[in-house]
C-alpha cells in the first residue's frame, strides 16, 4: 500500500458512500448536500490524476453553481420542511437489480479487457493548462466543440429563464 | 507516484454510474432524479480523465471532453430544474409518478 | 545570511535534519513539518484576525467621529480579547427544528473558505504556501465554498429571516462572481499565467493598476459584494431581516462568521495588492529580503482592507433589485468589454513601449464612454417619465 493507494481508497469510500446517501436519503436537501460531498471527492480524484485545472473547474462549476442550483430548487419545491413519504418508488427492487446487473456487466467487460491493469505513463513536460487552453481555441483542434458548447449554454440560459418565468406562465 | 492501476478508477466510475442509475430509476422526486443524472455524468467524467491520464497524457483530448461535459451538465441542470419548478407551480407536485398527464 | 534571504527553506531544512536525527523517516518528518507549518500559519491568521477586530472598531469609530475602544490597554488594543471572552461564555443555543449537523458545520465552512485562500497568498518570493498553476481558479473555488456555508447556515437555522438572508447572499455572490472572474481574467491575460507567484513576477516593472485601472475598480466593487459588506450588505441588513443568515447563531459560532468576514476582507485586500499593486514590491525596498517583502505585503493588504472599510462606513445600503441590475446591466458587460479591449490592445502592441500608455488610455476611454452612455440613457428615461406625467399635471 503506497500513500497514493490509501488516498485513493479514502476518496473512493467518500464518493461511493455519499453517492449512496444521495440516492437513498429521505430529506431532499440532505441529498443535495451529500452530492456536494461526492463532488468534492471527485475533484480530489482529478487532482490525483494530475488534472488540477479540472479539479478546480469541478469545484467552481459543480459545487459553486450546479449544487447551489439544486439546493435552490429543493427549497423552492418543498411544501414543508420535512419531506414525508417514502423516498423510493415501488420499482426500487427492480431498479436495484438492474443497477447491479449493469455494474456486473461492466465489471465483466472490464476484466476481459487486456489493458485492465495498465499503470499510468509519466506525464510529459510542459504546462498542461497552457496546452489545454491552446487546444480549445485552435481551429484544427477543439474550437468548434468549444463554440458549440458556449452556444448551448446560451440557449440553456434563455430556455431556463423562459420556462421558469412566473409572470408569463399564467 | 503512479502506483494505482487503471482498474481502480474504472471500477469506481462503474460503481458511481450504477448508483446514479439506481437513483434515476428508483427515486420519486424529480429533483432527485436529476441528482442521479449528475452522478452518472460525473462517473463518465472520471472515465474520460482516467483514460486521458493512462493512455495519452501528451494529448489533451480527454480533458477537453470533460470540459464539454461540464458545460452540458450545467445546461442540463438549468433547463431541467426550470422545468421542475414550472411543473411545481402548475401542478403543485414534484413527484415523478404524479406527473402523468401525457401517460396512457 | 542564508536565513535572511530564504527563511522558509532554511527552517525547513534544519527541522528536517533535527527530526531525522531523532530517528524519524524522511516522509514522516516532512508530513510533520508541513502539519506544524499549517498550524502556525493558521494561528498567525487567527491572531491577525484578533488584531483586525481592533482595527475595524477603531476605524469605524473614527469614521463616525467617536473614539472607539480606549479603555483596555494602550489605545484599547486588548478590547478584542474581552470580546472573545464574552463570546466564549455566552450560552450556545441551537434553535428547535434546526438541522444540528449542518447548523454547526456552516460556521466552520465559512472560516475554512477564508483560510483556504491563505494557501496561495504569496507574501514574498519563496514565502508562499503552494504555487498552484491554477491559483486564480482556486480563489473562485474557495469563494464557492463560502457561498455554500451561507446557504447551509440559512437553511439549517429553520428561520425565515435566515433563509431570506441566505437567498439574498447566494444571488449576490453568484452574480458578482462573474465580473470578478472577468477582472481576474484581464490580469491573467496581461501576465500570461494563472499562478499567483507568476502574476507578482509579471509586475516586475510596472504594477497592473497602470495597465488596467478600471478593472481594478471592478475587482474592488465585486470583491466588496463577495464579502457582503456595505453597500452590498443585504444578506445581513439589520433594518430588514434581523441579521440575515446568522440570525440564530450565538457565542463563538457567530464569532466564527464575524471573524471570517473580517479575515476575508483582509485577504481580499491582499488579493487586490497582489493582482494590481505588485504584491510585495515597494520601490525597491523588497530587495532587503523576503521578510521585509512580507511586511510590505501585509501593510498593503491592511491598506486595501482600510479602503474596503472606508467604502463600508461611507456608502448606504443599496436595494436588492438595484444590486442585481447594477451587476447584470452594468458591471458584467463593462468587465467583458474591458477584457476584450485588453486582449486586443495587448495583442496589437505586444512587447511595445506604448503598451502601458495605450492600455491606460483605452481604459480611460472605455470609462468615459460608459459615463456618456449612462448620462444619455438617464436623460432619455427622465424625459420619457416627464412626458408621461406632464399632461396629468396640466390637467
Amino acid at each position: 500500500m503506497t500513500t497514493m493507494q490509501v488516498l485513493f481508497l479514502f476518496f473512493a469510500a467518500i464518493i461511493l458512500g455519499s453517492a449512496i446517501k444521495v440516492v437513498t436519503t429521505k430529506k431532499m436537501i440532505h441529498a443535495a448536500f451529500w452530492l456536494v460531498v461526492a463532488l468534492f471527492g471527485i475533484a480530489a480524484l482529478y487532482a490525483m490524476l494530475n488534472a488540477g485545472f479540472l479539479a478546480m473547474v469541478q469545484i467552481v462549476v459543480y459545487v459553486g453553481a450546479i449544487a447551489i442550483l439544486f439546493i435552490f430548487a429543493v427549497m423552492l419545491t418543498r411544501k414543508e420542511l420535512l419531506d414525508k413519504g417514502a423516498a423510493l418508488n415501488n420499482n426500487k427492487t427492480i431498479a436495484a437489480l438492474i443497477s447491479l446487473v449493469f455494474f456486473g456487466g461492466l465489471l465483466l467487460l472490464l476484466t476481459n479487457w487486456s489493458g485492465f491493469t495498465k499503470m499510468a505513463p509519466d506525464l510529459p513536460e510542459g504546462d498542461m493548462v497552457a496546452k489545454l487552453g491552446e487546444a480549445l481555441v485552435t481551429p484544427n483542434a477543439y474550437l468548434l466543440p468549444f463554440e458549440v458548447a458556449s452556444v448551448l449554454l446560451l440557449a440553456a440560459l434563455i430556455g431556463a429563464v423562459y420556462v421558469a418565468n412566473e409572470a408569463r406562465s399564467e | 507516484m503512479n502506483s494505482i492501476p487503471i482498474s481502480w478508477y474504472l471500477v469506481l466510475s462503474a460503481g458511481l454510474f450504477s448508483i446514479g442509475l439506481f437513483g434515476v430509476l428508483a427515486r420519486k422526486n424529480a429533483v432527485a432524479i436529476l441528482l442521479g443524472i449528475e452522478l452518472m455524468l460525473n462517473a463518465v467524467n472520471i472515465n474520460l480523465v482516467t483514460f486521458w491520464r493512462y493512455n495519452n497524457p501528451a494529448d489533451v483530448t480527454g480533458q477537453v471532453f470533460a470540459i464539454i461535459v461540464f458545460a452540458v451538465a450545467a445546461a442540463e441542470v438549468a433547463v431541467g430544474l426550470a422545468l421542475v419548478i414550472s411543473i411545481y407551480r402548475k401542478r403543485d407536485t414534484v413527484m415523478a409518478e404524479d406527473i402523468n398527464l401525457m401517460k396512457w | 545570511m542564508e536565513f535572511w534571504y530564504d527563511p522558509i527553506t532554511t527552517i525547513f531544512n534544519s527541522l528536517l535534519a533535527t527530526f531525522t536525527g531523532w530517528g524519524m523517516s524522511e516522509i514522516a518528518a516532512t508530513v510533520l513539518i508541513y502539519a506544524i507549518t499549517i498550524l502556525l500559519f493558521v494561528t498567525f491568521a487567527m491572531v491577525l484576525d484578533i488584531f483586525l477586530v481592533w482595527i475595524e472598531r477603531k476605524v469605524v469609530a473614527r469614521f463616525q467621529d467617536r473614539l472607539g475602544p480606549n479603555r483596555l490597554g494602550p489605545f484599547g488594543i486588548f478590547q478584542p480579547f474581552a470580546d472573545i471572552v464574552k463570546l466564549l461564555i455566552k450560552e450556545d443555543i441551537t434553535p428547535v427544528g434546526a438541522d444540528v449537523i449542518m447548523f454547526n458545520l456552516a460556521p466552520i465552512f465559512s472560516m475554512m473558505s477564508v483560510l483556504l485562500l491563505w494557501a496561495i497568498l504569496p507574501f514574498a518570493p519563496k514565502m508562499v504556501g503552494v504555487d498552484l498553476n491554477v491559483a486564480m481558479l482556486y480563489l473562485v473555488a474557495a469563494g464557492s465554498i463560502g457561498t455554500l456555508s451561507v446557504i447551509m447556515a440559512g437553511w439549517a437555522s429553520n428561520n425565515k429571516y435566515a433563509t431570506m438572508g441566505a437567498f439574498r447572499t447566494v444571488a449576490q455572490m453568484i452574480s458578482y462572481e462573474i465580473p470578478m472572474v472577468a477582472a481576474i481574467l484581464v490580469v491573467v491575460v496581461l501576465s500570461g499565467t494563472m499562478g499567483a507567484v507568476g502574476i507578482v513576477e509579471a509586475q516586475e516593472g510596472i504594477p497592473f493598476i497602470f495597465y488596467a485601472p478600471l478593472t481594478a475598480l471592478i475587482f474592488l466593487i465585486s470583491a466588496i459584494a463577495e464579502l457582503g459588506r456595505s453597500p452590498f450588505d443585504l444578506n445581513e441588513a439589520e433594518s430588514e431581516i434581523v441579521a440575515g443568515f446568522h440570525t440564530e447563531y450565538t457565542g463563538m459560532k457567530f464569532g466564527l462568521f464575524y471573524a471570517g468576514e473580517l479575515l476575508h476582507s483582509f485577504t481580499f485586500g491582499g488579493f487586490i495588492a497582489l493582482l494590481f499593486f505588485g504584491g510585495h514590491r515597494f520601490f525597491g525596498l523588497e530587495n532587503l529580503g523576503p521578510i521585509v517583502g512580507a511586511i510590505i505585503f501585509i501593510l498593503k493588504a491592511i491598506f486595501f482592507y482600510w479602503v474596503i472599510m472606508w467604502v463600508k462606513y461611507t456608502v448606504p445600503r443599496i436595494r436588492v433589485d438595484h444590486m442585481l441590475a447594477f451587476n447584470w446591466k452594468f458591471l458584467t458587460p463593462l468587465a467583458f468589454i474591458l477584457l476584450m479591449v485588453t486582449a486586443l490592445v495587448g495583442r496589437l502592441l505586444m512587447d511595445s513601449l506604448w503598451l502601458v500608455p495605450a492600455l491606460f488610455l483605452s481604459n480611460i476611454f472605455v470609462g468615459w464612454m460608459t459615463v456618456l452612455y449612462l448620462k444619455s440613457h438617464e436623460r432619455k428615461t427622465r424625459e420619457a417619465e416627464e412626458a408621461k406625467s406632464a399632461p396629468v399635471v396640466q390637467h
